[in-house]
């Protein structure tokens, strides 16, 4: 592949009324930006089945780069995971434009 | 002959088909619209009639909904936190809930008193908005305590740009520029389809009520005790208010239906923000899935008989 470089592929799962807040967050600690998709689902606080506000679920992507990944990450642990229903996982991905992100 | 209000059936129907588990649900965007239509034509109504009296005559009124909605989450916490004992910021979020107000049951009270063509007065709207707020505040001092790092600016943000307080007070305003005469063509939408939309917005409450059931069966007898007790309390508290108040025997058993209701939109996003340790699945179960069913089905008709009780007493 050409003119390819190495970025972090950031995906939180979380409650749905965090988003406003989270996502200033999120650009204060470095993401150039993000994308929002309405989600349900089950966990260890039970099923999120997007009733309403309180059960609705948000799946936001971030491209970044490892430190904006690392950044968000130490973020997430110290002030979302005691109180909140959120899970963070981040993957490798191959991005061209590296600049954007 | 009192009979059940028939939008109450729509309710008992949303409940039994959640408790039976089918695949019965509302799309969230009709839910929204639905929350949408009854907070506007509920501010409508009552701004349109404000057109014609002083807003300086309610002041009393004003001031007493503002001193209730202080003081029953602190009547409410303590009950909560010793004889629930209950986590503190569990008993603080419960209590805010309690303080605060629930726009659904409401809506419930303006048919049902429609039905029962009993009059009330028409300001009841803003009390409605003024009583969403102070338990708020008052549930955050209870978990927090005075300065426990609250961002108070972003929570007034929140709260004051939530949905309910935002339609209220935007159909209000709407109500009170265009008078009875400007509102005319909109009416047959907000107005003449009041009723079948509280139908179905209690078809949606039912089936969310019934999904409180299986948090109720876990966390047990004390909050069902407490979901049923709190509001005869506040209803007893409120109807001697509004008696006091001199208000009518419709107003009377509305403001008691306004304290003995429990907040399931504005507080628990409320609280979700500012005391996030506390766990929204008990206070949902409370106010979602005892109080909110427990207003509708018995409550709303026991209030206005408690009006009319009250308002023997006071002659």
């Amino acid at each position: 592949m050409a003119m390819m470089e190495k970025r972090k592929l950031v995906t939180i799962v979380t409650e749905a009324s965090l988003e406003r807040s989270l996502l200033v967050e999120l650009e204060k600690l470095g993401a150039h930006g993000y994308t929002v998709t309405d989600v349900r689902g089950k966990g260890s606080r039970g099923v999120r089945n997007a009733g309403f506000d309180l059960t609705a679920n948000i799946r936001i992507d971030i491209v970044c780069t490892a430190e904006t990944a690392d950044a968000i990450a130490t973020a997430m642990r110290e002030r979302y995971y005691d109180n909140y229903a959120m899970i963070m996982f981040v993957e490798d991905v191959d991005v061209q434009r590296p600049e954007k992100f | 002959m009192r009979t059940l209000d028939p939008v109450v059936l729509f309710f008992l129907l949303g409940l039994t088909a959640g408790i039976a588990r089918t695949e019965l649900r509302l799309p969230p965007a009709i839910y929204d619209f639905l929350t949408i239509l009854l907070l506007l034509a509920i501010g409508l109504k009552g701004g349109v009639e404000l057109a014609n009296q002083s807003p300086l005559g309610i002041l009393p009124q004003v001031g007493a909904v503002l001193l209730i909605g202080l003081l029953l989450p602190l009547l409410a916490y303590p009950v909560l936190r010793y004889v629930g004992r209950l986590k503190r910021p569990d008993a603080a979020s419960i209590a805010a809930h309690y303080g605060s107000v629930s726009v659904g049951t409401y809506a419930v009270a303006v048919a049902y008193l429609a039905f029962q063509q009993v009059e009330f007065e028409q300001y009841m709207p803003v009390l409605l908005v003024l009583l969403e707020m102070p338990a708020i505040v008052v549930g955050i001092l209870l978990a927090r305590g005075v300065g426990g790092g609250t961002k108070w600016g972003e929570l007034a943000r929140e709260v004051i740009l939530g949905k309910s307080v935002v339609l209220l007070l935007g159909g209000l305003a709407i109500g009170w520029i265009a008078g009875p005469v400007g509102v005319q063509p909109i009416e047959p939408l907000f107005m003449g389809l009041f009723k079948g939309v509280l139908a179905l917005f209690l078809l949606e409450m039912g089936l969310l009520a019934a999904g409180q059931v299986g948090s109720l069966r876990k966390h047990g007898v004390f909050l069902v005790a407490f979901g049923i007790g709190m509001p005869l309390v506040g209803a007893v508290i409120g109807g001697t208010v509004g008696l006091l108040l001199g208000l009518s025997l419709g107003g009377t058993a509305m403001l008691a239906t306004l304290i003995a209701s429990a907040s399931y939109i504005a507080v628990p996003a409320a609280m979700r923000m500012s005391v996030p340790e506390a766990n929204p699945t008990l206070s949902l179960a409370a106010s979602l899935g005892v109080t909110f069913p427990f207003n509708i089905l018995v409550g709303i008709p026991l209030y206005l008989r408690l009006a009319e009780y009250l308002h023997t007493l006071g002659g």
